[in-house]
């Protein structure tokens, strides 16, 4: 194995991954980004459905450069190292419908699991809650896993499949920048408050997301796959990368003035204890069951793997019903049909993880 | 005893799951196992050397050839 692809493979690596993405997103904050919100694969996959108005939430809509960084850093380092490969046909339409529900369960909490360590890294006492409902989340996905669950075999792809993701994230980053408006009243919709009107400037946002994409591909980091394999294997070697983060994100809050420990008036989340435990728990059972966080996923696609490409789009589709569907929380709590779709979603994981259980096939 | 695995195509963390399956079924010999993607090469790779299994990995044509063996 080259040096450095060894050296990425290392635990040194993924703790360098880590403290990347520690340091730089409550840089991003201290750059525009919202609070505690330096990097949030799902609020940001969020905002770009609310920029396409696929909902029309009016202070979350922003195409952020940082999932555009993502998909295209993976997608450099994927070439550079010939690692990309285009491959699809692991039971799409579940990942459909598992990035979808993860997306409603991250929204509820208001957090994907980036997200989730940042808040913890800011002082957000409620965070911890959504850490262990993702833990436990998790823990059910693993349980399925020693019971044969199992989404099957993807297999080797025409060029196109793996092409789609990074072009689309392209398309994007064209939209971002000259930002046209397609009809009298329509998209591209820009938030002028709120937290979508928070950002920080758009190549720097790109840069670092360029740079995370790259590490994170590189150095498999994944916060999913870190707490599964404490739970399935005993192996901390992805944990060090999320330590790394927190540890990071902390020192990096503490000189910026950025770490406001406590339970009330959080920025962006909310203190409904059950149901931030509840909405990662969903989060993080769709997130084991599909074989990654959504930044892993992101990653993903951006190296070939179209159906990562599928969760992605299930979680874009999925912040559009969210928001619709009065199903997201918003700062005052929980939207009034959020806790239905949590429980129909755990429902909806709990009969796939049960139902895909095909020891025969493996 | 020797035993084969064609994990290609399996997402994470299945390849992992069947050879470590596979290494509580056995207390020394060799594991062949085939995967397709660098990730999984290197997960099983770690997991094989944290057994005290010896390593060595062939590239064959985009797929990857471990050999695991523990004397």
């Amino acid at each position: 194995m080259p040096y450095c692809t060894s050296f990425f493979a290392s635990r040194m690596g993924i703790i360098l991954a880590g403290i990347f993405i520690g340091v730089f997103a409550p840089i991003l904050q201290k750059l525009g980004n919202p609070a505690n919100m330096g990097i949030c694969v799902a609020c940001m996959e969020r905002d770009i459905a609310g920029a396409l108005g696929l909902h029309r939430t009016e202070v979350v809509q922003y195409l952020r450069p940082e999932i555009m960084g993502f998909v295209l850093g993976s997608l450099i380092a994927a070439l550079t190292f010939k690692e990309f490969k285009a491959r699809t046909g692991s039971a799409p339409i579940i990942r459909f419908f598992l990035g979808f529900f993860a997306m409603v369960g991250a929204l509820v909490f208001l957090g994907c699991p980036w997200r989730t360590l940042l808040r913890i890294a800011g002082g957000d006492g409620n965070a911890i809650l959504g850490l262990a409902g993702l833990a436990v989340g998790i823990w059910i996905g693993v349980s399925f896993m020693r019971a044969g669950y199992n989404l099957g075999r993807s297999s080797p792809a025409g060029l196109a499949v793996g092409w789609i993701m990074p072009f689309l994230m392209v398309v994007f980053l064209l939209l971002a920048i000259f930002k046209p408006q397609f009809a009298p009243g329509g998209p591209i919709f820009i938030s002028t408050k709120g937290p979508g009107a928070a950002h920080a400037p758009l190549a720097i946002s790109l840069l670092i997301g360029l740079g995370v994409g790259f590490l994170a591909q590189r150095t498999r980091f994944c916060t999913m796959g870190a707490i599964r394999d404490v739970i399935l294997m005993r192996d901390f070697h992805l944990f060090s990368g999320i330590f790394a983060l927190v540890v990071a994100a902390l020192i990096t809050n503490l000189i910026l003035g950025q770490f406001h420990p406590g339970f009330t008036n959080q920025p962006i989340a909310h203190d409904h204890h059950l149901w931030n435990f509840l909405g990662m728990a969903l989060a993080g059972l769709a997130f084991a069951l599909a074989g990654g966080c959504p930044g892993r996923q992101l990653i993903l696609s951006g190296e070939g793997d179209g159906d990562a490409a599928i969760f992605v789009l299930g979680m874009i589709v999925g912040a559009g019903f969210a928001h619709n569907f009065a199903m997201a929380s918003s700062p005052k709590g929980p939207g009034s049909f959020g806790p239905a779709a949590v429980v129909i979603g755990l429902i909806f994981c709990v009969v796939v993880g049960w139902a895909m259980r095909e020891r025969s096939k493996i | 005893m020797s035993e084969k695995i064609d994990a290609r195509g399996l997402s994470c963390p299945q390849p992992v799951i069947l050879v470590k399956k596979a290494m509580e079924k056995m207390e020394r010999g060799i594991l062949e196992v085939l995967v397709d993607t660098a990730t999984s090469r290197e997960n099983i790779s770690r997991l094989a050397r944290s057994a005290g299994y010896q390593v060595t990995v062939e590239e064959k044509e985009g797929d990857f050839f471990l050999k695991l063996v523990k004397e």
